[in-house]
């Protein structure tokens, strides 16, 4: 497609499809979503490991071989063994049972948070981008400066303020996003909004919210989806960085990123507390993005 | 351009003004009285009552943020009820630190990143393709802690040829490269990763345009068509992420450097939000808006430089 | 320029070109076994509809195909050289000197980034060896070639200082820098205006007197290509169906398609109530479809069993001319399809619909006032259709987006069936969104492609025509449908599914579910096919009479526009320049700017009577409309001081017809038997 020998444009004049009716229609939609998604190796590795990291998420319970809040003064700083896989930290926890365990808190923190941005930056961006205006301008201004402020800056003041729980954690990293997803939104819907469908509904009387939800947003679902995945990712990574500078959740949990933090003390004598969770988070967000990327090119065809 | 040049200006103060109202609105949040603060746990409320008045702590919100905000544009920063300092000295010093880390992430990786992000658009498809991309996604994936803890184990911990913990570096280049190398490895993931991911998009799009055709047909040799005609124009895009990822930066600064103990703004803030330094807080958070806004309205001014559209309108 | 060149050098021969595309895993067969010569110097159009392959030839020439093309056999000889064995650096040193291209859409084919001047010394230095200096010159002196004076300002310049007409003939510059054996043009009059796209072609005919250049013009207007070509080849599904003398093929042409292409345009004397337009039944075959006899014969009249069993050779006609038809004998006399008769008109009271008071519309940009509209007056009448035609900047558009009310009105009055519609949409009363609606140009964004076709229609019916209940509406649906003469099993898809035409009987019936008194139809048949337009054009046509509807009708193409409107308005620079009674406005004495217009459509008969108008200067940015008569810096027929210095009059020449200007009708009529004094044509 783009290399600069003589190639040029893929030429590809529209096939008459065979008529189907809708239902038919959308389920073969699916089905080519589907496989194409399937044929993306990326998509395929990604999803693999998301769906592992999500299992356990909720299993672990079933799956840990030790319990993973159990303290055992006597076998502390273990290195990896068969008993311990992934060794002990300095209160004789087991590491690999945390390592599972810990998967919980990032999943329920993440998705939530990203869920809230979505919906608040999805309507934000549908008003703005619709009806443009003062509204808009005031908004951007107002988007632009939570973008001066970085997440991770904005998080830590808003903690150390609120104190810390899951719902805190959630709620500011959820209405951060809000300014970031509304601003995709807005550029997708500034593009729908110039088509000739949007004109035929106004000049059919509809109101504002109907063309907005209704003949708009159906049809910018695809940046949507991908600015959820790669939103995802960056909640995770969010999340996990404010348990690892102490603005999260508390001891004894098993969260990564405040296993990391614990073990950085103990890194000379005991690297497997710092490298194991903090492999752990690795895979889960490559996977993410994986995913991520994955979506981002089927959707994009 | 100078009406472009205005307006963005412009629009740049007014996006400092909300973000001044946004700072001073969650800094009033935190618990903790400033007298009290200062006074310490055994003195009176009499006495911590009396201080508040006197620091003008109970006037009204408005006039508070006026105060504030007044005396933030003339110097005037407070003092640190914390570490006994004068506020602007502190963060400015603080900054200073920062600004050299930052710039030496910034110098290694960004011309890098850029060349990177090019030289995959143009073997796209191709193994150095997917395997430029494919480790920009990764970079991206992890975060700077996670990053920055595995250097340490392995570099300074293992191995030894760094130390543990960052001071600021000496005029010594050797010396800047020990202090600072580390601590700048998980940024610079980062910025790897976003910036040639935006070479690359750009590029893709400047190599599938009209234009480039038209040099293709024109017969014009291929390094010719890429430096020329492709570049140029692929690079209006790199130049608003890079500008994005500076905004990033300095919140990725805030873990790296409490990782590595590297005296900047960013360890600065997190201190003072868990020590409820208020005045240091307020100051730093703005300051880190400024560095953001400040770099965006050079972004903008080199768009508008690069662009004929904009330059001759 | 250049001395007679040898006999092979430009000579270009297609031999058996067989071209497919892959597409996962498949391969789609785009051209199969063409074949044609150009001879040296000469001007070969390619004509055929969109997807029939003629790009592909035009870039297979070029050798410049998307790496998924595979070119499964045939040769291409060009000056003796065979194209498709040469590698990459041979390629590269041909292209830009031997053979070059000017293709659609100046405004992007040349790089924002770097000056004219550059972009065209680029071909000098690389393929004549020139220093900075000699490149300069010689890029100049391809400014003025192009005639566009102050060549050193302009090479100065970036692209988009420059108009769309300018820029075209600055990628002419570039094309012709080196004299090449071979210009290959691929519809490079699409998207500019008319007067803009008639001096481009006058452009190429004088360069062809400079430059002694074998020409492949691949184009979609077989206009254009009757009056620039010397030969033609008619594509067809990928076929070659036709080739031939272009006057000869177009005169008399002997492949159905050939002869249906040409029935189904409307050409400048046709009238919607004594001619009907030909649509060709059926549609395009699939890109590589495999069909084992004539590619046409499902869509042929005059197709026989033999014509599905077998695919017929290209037969000769007579000398030089060739048709891909066993009966090619027959075709002459293949009467018209369409019945000569129509339904009776229903009967329309003589009352006034719409009313327009001095509406103006301005925008405002960052400080700079634009004035779209200027102030116009117009009466419509009930079951009139009214032609709406003027180039880009004219206000056409916004002017018709005011009447509709999707932009708001500046000032003035608006009124229709005696409401007050100066308002947006949303805010007028909903009976006049009923009584008045739009038909948009491009079918695909014009459907909401998430909707079915049937949610969309029963929204219409619901709001527009008041219509509740889903058993109701579906019952009306039917109605609808069938009024467009679309099928019951078009209505459960989504519009993706659907042909152009298709979505655009959809679109129409959308506008239509409220039984409206007035529709705007704003070039509701450019984005489609040309056998495709003819068909939609009918059902409009049908429509109109069957229900009384006013129409106001906005089209580039002002042989469609005279085809069906009653009457005509003209507008330049957000004026009413011209307005009255179809047959009166494209009939002299009207406005010089009608004039001007009219005279820049191509056609296939070659008019002698009609003077061909060259206009002088660009069009004026209509941030800075010229004093006076907005149009005296153009106008041929110039008077002199009073056009710059007074606003013209209306001159009333009869009843029904009126324009601006300082000349009167009697003298008007005079004048324009004759072409005016041309001036030196060269383009600001």
């Amino acid at each position: 497609m783009a290399s600069v020998e003589g190639s040029g444009l893929e030429i590809t004049p529209a096939p008459p499809a065979p008529v189907l009716d809708v239902r038919a229609d959308r389920r073969r939609r699916r089905r080519e979503l589907f496989r194409a998604l399937v044929r993306s190796k990326t998509f395929i590795v990604g999803a693999a490991i998301l769906i592992f990291w999500v299992f356990d998420a909720i299993f672990w319970r079933a799956i840990v071989p030790h319990d993973p809040l159990g303290v055992d003064p006597t076998g502390t700083l273990k290195a990896p063994s068969s008993a311990h896989w992934f060794g002990t930290d300095n209160l004789g926890r087991d590491v690999f049972s945390r390592v599972l365990a810990g998967a919980a808190t990032v999943l329920v923190i993440a998705p939530a948070a990203t869920a809230l941005g979505l919906l608040g930056g999805t309507t934000v961006g549908l008003v703005t981008g619709f009806y443009r205006g003062w509204v808009d301008d005031v908004v951007s201004r107002i988007v632009d400066a939570f973008l001066a402020l970085p997440l991770i800056v904005m998080a830590v003041l808003v903690l150390a303020s609120l104190g810390r729980s899951t719902l805190n954690m959630i709620l500011v990293i959820g209405i951060i996003f809000t300014p970031l997803i509304a601003r995709t939104v807005r550029s997708a819907v500034l593009v729908e909004r110039e088509r000739e469908y949007v004109a035929a509904a106004r000049l059919r009387g509809e109101r504002g919210i109907r063309i907005m939800v209704w003949e708009i947003l159906p049809n910018i679902t695809g940046p949507i989806t991908v600015e959820a995945t790669v939103r995802l990712a960056y909640a995770i990574f969010a999340a996990t960085t404010i348990a690892f500078l102490g603005l999260g959740l508390q001891d004894p949990s098993p969260d990564w990123g405040l296993q990391i933090a614990n073990g950085r003390a103990y890194m000379q004598v005991a690297w497997w507390m710092v490298i194991f969770p903090a492999a752990a988070l690795a895979t889960l967000v490559v996977g993410v993005n994986l995913v991520a990327d994955g979506l981002k090119r089927v959707v994009e065809e | 351009m100078t009406r472009y040049i205005l307006k963005r200006l412009g629009l740049t103060v007014i996006t400092l003004v909300i973000v001044s109202f946004v700072v001073f609105a969650a800094s009033q949040l935190l618990p903790g009285d400033v007298g009290r603060t200062i006074l310490g746990p055994y003195a009176s409320q009499q006495q911590v009552d009396a201080l508040d008045k006197s620091l003008g702590n109970d006037k009204p919100l408005p006039v508070r943020y006026w105060n504030w905000a007044s005396d933030f544009v003339k110097g005037d920063w407070g003092t640190s009820p914390v570490q006994n300092v004068e506020v602007r000295p502190l963060v400015l010093g603080r900054l200073k630190n920062s600004l050299y880390l930052a710039a030496f992430a910034m110098v290694l990786v960004v011309p890098f990143s850029i060349f990177m992000g090019v030289v995959a658009a143009l073997k796209y498809g191709k193994l150095a393709d997917r395997a430029i991309s494919i480790i920009g996604l990764s970079f991206i994936a992890l975060p700077e802690f996670v990053i920055g803890v595995i250097l340490i184990v392995v570099f300074a911990v293992q191995l030894g040829w760094f130390p543990t913990s960052s001071q600021v570096p000496g005029t010594n280049p050797v010396d800047w490269f020990r202090q600072l190398l580390l601590p700048a490895i998980p940024i610079m993931f980062v910025l790897f990763g976003y910036i040639s991911r935006m070479a690359r998009a750009g590029t893709v799009d400047a190599l599938q345009a009209n234009y480039t055709r038209t040099a293709i047909l024109k017969g014009l040799p291929r390094r010719h068509v890429v430096t020329r005609h492709v570049v140029r124009n692929s690079m209006l895009p790199t130049i608003t992420v890079v500008s994005v990822q500076v905004g990033y930066l300095v919140g990725g600064l805030l873990v790296v450097e409490t990782l590595f103990a590297y005296p900047g703004i960013g360890q600065l803030t997190l201190e003072s939000a868990t020590g409820h330094d208020l005045p240091t807080l307020e100051a730093c958070v703005l300051m880190i808006a400024i560095i953001y806004c400040f770099a965006n309205l050079i972004a903008d001014l080199a768009y508008g430089v690069l662009n004929p559209r904009v330059r001759l309108a | 320029m250049s001395a007679a060149p040898p006999v092979q050098t430009g000579a270009v021969e297609i031999d058996g070109l067989t071209v497919s595309y892959r597409r996962r895993q498949r391969l789609l067969r785009v051209l199969t076994d063409v074949s044609f010569t150009i001879k040296p110097g000469e001007a070969y159009g390619l004509v055929g509809e969109s997807g029939c392959g003629k790009t592909t030839v035009a870039m297979s020439l070029m050798r410049y195909l998307p790496p998924n093309a595979v070119i499964e056999s045939g040769s291409i000889t060009f000056g003796g050289d065979d194209l498709l064995a040469a590698d990459e650096r041979t390629l590269r040193r041909w292209r830009g000197d031997r053979m070059a291209m000017v293709y659609q859409d100046p405004g992007t084919a040349l790089n924002p980034s770097i000056r004219i001047g550059d972009q065209i010394a680029e071909v000098f230095r690389f393929h004549r060896g020139m220093d900075k200096q000699e490149a300069r010159e010689a890029s100049a002196h391809m400014v003025s070639t192009v005639q566009i004076s102050d060549a050193a300002g302009v090479l100065r310049r970036y692209p988009h200082e420059l108009s769309g007409g300018q820029q075209q003939r600055i990628m002419f510059a570039m094309a012709l820098a080196t004299d090449p054996d071979l210009l290959v043009l691929d519809e490079p009059t699409t998207g500019l205006d008319a007067t803009v796209e008639a001096e481009v072609l006058d452009l190429v005919e004088n360069l062809r007197d400079q430059f002694n250049t074998s020409i492949l013009f691949v184009s979609h207007n077989l206009g254009i290509v009757a009056r620039m070509c010397e030969r033609v080849g008619v594509l067809y599904a990928g076929r070659l169906i036709e080739q031939g003398n272009a006057r000869e093929v177009f005169r008399d042409p002997r492949h159905p398609y050939t002869l249906a292409l040409l029935r189904c345009v409307p050409r400048l004397g046709m009238r919607k109530d004594t001619d009907r337009l030909d649509p060709i039944p059926g549609s395009l075959p699939a890109l590589g479809a495999d069909m084992p006899g004539c590619v046409f014969a499902d869509r042929c009249p005059i197709a026989r069993d033999r014509c599905v069993e077998s695919p017929p050779e290209l037969m000769p006609v007579s000398d030089g001319h060739m048709a891909r038809c066993f009966f090619h004998e027959e075709v002459p006399d293949i009467p018209p399809m369409a019945a000569a008769t129509q339904e009776d008109a229903a009967p329309v009271p003589d009352e006034v619909l719409l009313q327009v008071s001095d509406l103006v519309k301005t925008y405002k940009f960052s400080g700079t006032e634009v004035v779209a509209v200027g102030g116009v007056d117009v009466v419509i009448k009930r079951g009139e259709v009214f032609g709406l035609v003027g180039e880009s900047g004219s206000g056409k558009t916004s002017f018709a987006k005011c009447i509709v009310g999707l932009i708001d009105v500046t000032s003035g009055e608006l009124s229709f069936e005696g409401m007050d519609v100066s308002k947006p949409a949303g805010k007028r009363p909903g009976e006049a969104r009923r009584r008045l609606q739009m038909v948009f140009q491009n079918p695909d964004n014009a459907l909401n492609p998430t909707h079915s076709v049937r949610a969309i229609l029963r929204r219409s019916l619901k709001l527009l025509a008041g219509v509740r209940g889903r058993d109701q509406q579906d019952h009306q649906m039917n109605d609808l449908a069938r009024s467009v003469r679309l099928e019951p099993r078009h209505l459960d898809v989504r519009p993706s599914a659907l042909s152009g035409g298709l979505k655009q009987r959809v679109a129409i019936a959308r506008s239509f579910a409220g039984s409206p008194a007035m529709v705007l139809c704003d070039e509701p048949t450019s984005a489609l096919d040309v056998s495709v337009q003819a068909a939609i054009l009918n059902l409009l046509v049908d429509l109109q009479r069957r229900q009384g509807v006013s129409y106001v009708f906005i089209s580039h193409d002002l042989a469609v526009v005279r085809y069906v409107s009653d009457s005509i308005g003209v507008m330049y620079l957000g004026k009413l320049v011209d307005v009255g009674s179809a047959e009166q406005v494209f009939a002299s004495p009207h406005h010089p700017y009608t004039e001007a217009l009219l005279s820049a459509i191509p056609t296939f008969d070659i008019d002698e009577s009609r003077p061909r108008i060259k206009l002088s200067g660009t069009l004026p940015s209509a941030t800075d409309v010229p004093s006076g008569c907005p149009f005296h810096t153009r106008c041929p027929r110039v008077l002199g001081e009073i056009c710059r210095t007074e606003v013209p009059p209306w001159q009333e020449d009869g009843e029904r017809h009126r324009y601006r200007c300082h000349i009167a009708p009697a003298e008007l009529e005079e004048l324009q038997k004759t072409a005016p004094e041309q001036a030196e044509d060269v383009v600001a």
